[in-house]
């Protein structure tokens, strides 16, 4: 703490580069002297009598909310009312017993209405994807248990559009209440999904309620983000126009700002669903049945190749509803004449109608339309593996990675660890508070500074580190192999879209099916885990710097080439630097990926703060699992608000924006 | 699905009676929450005992949970009874659990559980005098990874397990750096790996588990157990360290449920006191289910068929 007293004396002339400069060196003396070991024991590591014991707190103060407040007979009565919803939707989708005692739907009227939908929206392409991702589903076996996840999904998205759409009305009609929610907001969207679950389990009992209200809560704020967004950015002629057919507050809100705001709220709206399909696996911890749980069973016994099936129904899925809900943002209401007849005017939603009870027939007569068993369905789980041990039981491919494990542990990894580990924390401190006063502003220098200060008074100061030490190691591999593919693509439209399509598969395929290969190649080690979350932080990486080159002024590159630059040039003087912004967007978002991944990671085997967070999941720690998410929280803000920053000034300097 | 419709109603026809006899006494219709963990061999016993409740006339649901959470849930009531509980992994959670009420010990399996050092059987070709520990521990360089330098690496399970692997490696002296896996398929994926070119492993494993038959293996043999080994120092062959034993060879496995259940579902309550199952009959079930890849229900039902003679002496 002793560094935020330090930025408040020093006189006002000192610019912030030196500034900077200066807490650089005093951290280097600072560790030297560490070195020499002649550093008092306090500046090293925090003593454990200091550290506040933040843990019982805060299980002290959820016991009082819950038992006291009676926060809990209020969660548990929503959870019945929540009960009813999802027993009515797991009725109709997999024929759980329970009202209205109709279900289910046929495997094929359900394929046929996606079918229809994909081609009222976006035309035969679509209506493939759409229908061939629910015949696939069926065929590969899996429908019962994708439409137990399906069955939560159909609550959860619509109960956090509305209360996403609610929220982000009200923080654009109230500025104060827009400034207490944005805060809160950054902390949900950095804190890791461990700490959502564990509330969940406890304030709305194990199983898809509690699956159903963490899905909600982790969908949330984008939502919220790009309604208010919408909403602000309503032209003045617009809201004008409103005003002047005497619309009352109401009709302003219902058909003046919400329809104007229709492209951000859309965009808001596949987030959340993007987000929900993301939880399917995770939610799996805290009894959500269906594809997650499935997933988790099958790695529990080595299943490699029907983990990998349900892996590919689940990006099927995503890409499905991504490409729907997109073609939705960006198709126009259509327009009849007057005297038009109904049925013409809803064409699509007769033709679904008719599908619908067509296959629901075709299915009471024809039992392969209504139920496909396990005997006949085509998965190819078995070949895989065979597949996989052999390519494992190459000469060439244990040779490999096994010098890639040894150069990267022994010589790298490791010893990366190890010189982080041996940095005094004050020191640590004033690094990073010299980082953001180089990079960013005094005040994130400020707020690094508090929230880092925060982290070691958790008293979980070197697992930290250690999460630090992954992120790190993984995004600089990210960037030295993303770059160089993102740079590549932006070059030609077509490699662009087949770069891209490979971003959103691999950013949608579920994490924990990474962590077996990586394993299986690596072992149990750092590299691991290095490996297993450079995969998703490249994701970003790649795709924002293909958008920012291709995004780059065209008279900039104009003006390169008719002043006779090489291609070499073109790129490193001009494209580079205007793209930088962009992809500053895209290594923040990488950032973000790794510290979500390193949670994960923990089921490699890790001395982290996921490993910690995962035991707090077995039992009722509450305080502690909260502590730590709030660690991992703290250390993504402080990242994400020193590059955000950056990025901003950049473009204001570069004149993009 | 078609076959398991048509067991169950042969079920259902010949336990009519006995159903017609339940609903008498008096259990309650709502659901019997019976929770189902992430490894096979519970999986399918959840399922036949279920299925064996539904044949008696209750009304049974499932729920996906983790294996150290449900005992919380079980005494919350959110989940009516634990079929696996097991002394080694589960047994702390267990006790803590007892402590604070609201769930009672419904007696043994016939089925003992060993957990402990492990080994595939092609490790033996490569150290010929095991299972012994003490030729273990002179095989160790077998085992060294690029991390480990010369001594061997062993695989402990995950830190949360409590294991006391590293005790145990200091305690006997061993050549050995223990590390700790993430998570069951983390070792599941370390000796997938070793198999490829039969790498000497040595990690930490359990019986009854699905892993016995994919890759045939046995329990490194430590100094046996003896009760205090972990209280007392004195106890074992290291008079100045715990942990100096192998664990339990014989641990229990036992039944728990929630203290309403009895009350509830006095009927169901009794079928769950009777229930036992043997480390054979386990085993069966993990097979059909890894090995003969059925779904677990289906595999109930199957093992439900197979095995009459077995299960309707519990119904009384």
């Amino acid at each position: 703490m002793a560094s935020v007293t330090t930025n408040n004396t020093v006189p006002k002339v000192w610019s912030r580069q030196q500034l900077a400069a200066g807490f650089a060196i005093t951290a280097v003396v600072v560790t030297i002297i560490q070195y020499s070991g002649l550093l008092p024991a306090w500046l090293h590591r925090l003593p454990e009598e200091w550290i506040p014991p933040f843990a019982p707190w805060l299980d002290a103060f959820f016991n009082f909310v819950k038992d006291d407040l009676g926060l809990l007979v209020v969660t548990r009565f929503l959870t019945e009312q929540l009960q009813v919803l999802l027993d009515t939707t797991a009725n109709l989708l997999f024929g759980k017993r329970r009202w209205p005692n109709l279900g289910p739907i046929p495997w094929s009227a359900i394929a046929a209405v996606a079918a229809v939908a994909g081609y009222y929206l976006g035309g035969w392409r679509l209506a493939l994807l759409a229908g061939g991702t629910f015949v696939w589903t069926a065929l590969i076996g899996q429908w019962k248990i994708a439409m137990e996840t399906m069955s939560v999904l159909v609550v959860a998205a619509p109960l956090a559009f509305v209360i996403g759409l609610l929220l982000g009305i009200a923080a654009w009609k109230s500025p104060a209440f827009n400034r207490v929610i944005k805060p809160v907001l950054s902390v949900l969207q950095t804190l890791p999904f461990f700490t959502y679950l564990l509330p969940a389990v406890i304030f709305f009992k194990v199983g898809p309620t509690a699956g159903a209200v963490a899905t909600i809560v982790y969908a949330i704020p984008p939502m919220i983000l790009m309604t208010t967004l919408g909403l602000q950015r309503v032209s003045p002629e617009v809201i004008e126009a409103g005003k002047m057919s005497g619309c009352s507050r109401w009709q302003m809100l219902r058909h003046v700002y919400v329809p104007a705001a229709r492209t951000e709220i859309l965009v808001g709206v596949n987030q959340v669903i993007m987000l929900c399909l993301a939880m399917v696996v995770l939610t799996a911890f805290i009894g959500m049945p269906g594809l997650g749980a499935k997933l988790l069973a099958m790695m529990g016994s080595f299943k490699l190749g029907r983990s990998f099936e349900i892996g590919v129904t689940i990006v099927l899925l995503a890409v499905t509803l991504d490409r729907l809900s997109k073609a939705w943002v960006v198709k126009l209401p259509e327009h009849f004449e007057r005297g038009t007849p109904w049925w013409v005017r809803h064409k699509y939603l007769v033709l679904g109608l008719a599908a619908f009870v067509g296959f629901t027939i075709l299915a009471i007569f024809v039992e392969w339309f209504g139920e496909i068993g396990r005997k006949q369905t085509w998965s190819k789980g078995k070949e895989m593996d065979t597949a996989i041990k052999t390519f494992l039981a190459l000469d060439g491919v244990q040779a490999v990675t096994g010098s890639i494990r040894y150069v990267l542990n022994v010589w790298v990894l490791n010893p990366f660890r190890d010189f982080l580990l041996s940095i005094p924390t004050s020191a640590f401190i004033m690094f990073i508070v010299a980082f953001a006063l180089a990079m960013a502003s005094k005040k994130a220098a400020v707020l690094a500074a508090v929230f880092f200060g925060l982290v070691a008074f958790s008293g979980w100061w070197d697992r930290s580190v250690i999460t630090l030490y992954s992120v790190l190691s993984a995004v600089a591999i990210a960037i030295l192999l993303g770059l160089p593919i993102g740079v590549f693509a932006a070059r030609s439209e077509r490699w662009s879209r087949r770069v891209l399509l490979a971003c959103d598969t691999a950013q949608t395929f579920p994490s924990f099916i990474y962590l077996i290969p990586a394993i299986m190649l690596f072992g149990i080690t750092a590299t691991s885990v290095v490996m297993s979350i450079l995969i998703f932080a490249m994701v970003p990486l790649v795709r924002y710097t293909v958008e920012g080159l291709r995004n780059v002024p065209p008279e900039m590159t104009e003006a390169a080439d008719m002043s006779g630059a090489t291609k070499m040039q073109k790129l490193v003087n001009v494209q580079l630097p205007l793209a930088l912004p962009t992809m500053a967007v895209g290594f923040n978002q990488a950032i973000m990926f790794a510290f979500f991944m390193v949670i994960i990671a923990a089921f490699i085997g890790t001395q982290d703060l996921g490993q910690e967070l995962q035991r707090t999941l077995a039992g009722t720690d509450l305080g502690k699992n909260f502590v730590l998410g709030i660690c991992v929280s703290l250390m993504a803000l402080t990242c994400d608000m020193v590059i955000m920053e950056w990025a901003r000034q950049k473009k204001a300097a570069l004149g993009l924006d | 699905m078609k076959k398991f419709t048509t067991a169950l109603t042969a079920g259902v026809l010949a336990i009519a009676p006995i159903a017609a006899m339940a609903a008498g006494h008096g259990d309650s219709d709502d659901p019997i929450v019976i929770p189902i963990h992430n490894w096979s061999s519970q999986i399918v016993m959840s399922n036949v005992v279920g299925q064996i409740l539904e044949e008696a006339g209750n009304n049974v649901e499932y729920v996906t949970t983790d294996s150290q959470a449900v005992y919380e849930s079980v005494r919350l009531g959110d989940v009516t009874l634990e079929l696996e509980v097991w002394e080694g992994a589960f047994g702390a959670s267990f006790r803590a659990a007892l402590e604070k009420g609201g769930i009672v010990d419904v007696g043994d399996h016939n089925a003992v559980t060993r957990e402990d050092w492990w080994y595939p059987m092609w490790t033996k070709d490569a150290c010929p005098g095991l299972p012994s520990w003490e030729a273990l521990n002179d095989c160790a360089a077998l085992f060294a990874t690029p991390e480990t330098g010369d001594k061997g690496r062993y695989l402990d399970g995950p830190v949360d397990w409590l294991k006391h692997g590293q005790e145990r490696v200091a305690a006997l002296d061993m050549n050995f750096v223990v590390v700790n896996a993430g998570s069951a398929a983390a070792l599941w994926a370390e000796i997938g790996a070793a198999e490829a070119d039969k790498r000497p492993v040595v990690v930490f494993n359990w019986t009854p588990n699905f892993a016995e038959a994919v890759w045939p293996g046995e329990f490194v043999e430590f100094p046996a157990w003896e009760d205090g080994c972990d209280k007392d120092p004195a106890v074992g062959p290291n008079p100045d360290a715990l942990y100096d034993c192998g664990n339990p060879a014989t641990g229990y496995l036992k039944k728990a449920a929630w203290d309403g259940m009895e009350e509830k579902w006095p009927n169901a309550y009794g079928i769950l006191e009777n229930i036992s199952f043997t480390n054979p009959q386990i085993a069966e079930m993990a097979k059909l289910v890894d090995i003969d890849e059925l779904e677990p229900e289906d595999a109930a039902a199957e093992w439900l068929e197979a095995n009459e003679d077995v299960w309707k002496t519990w119904l009384n």
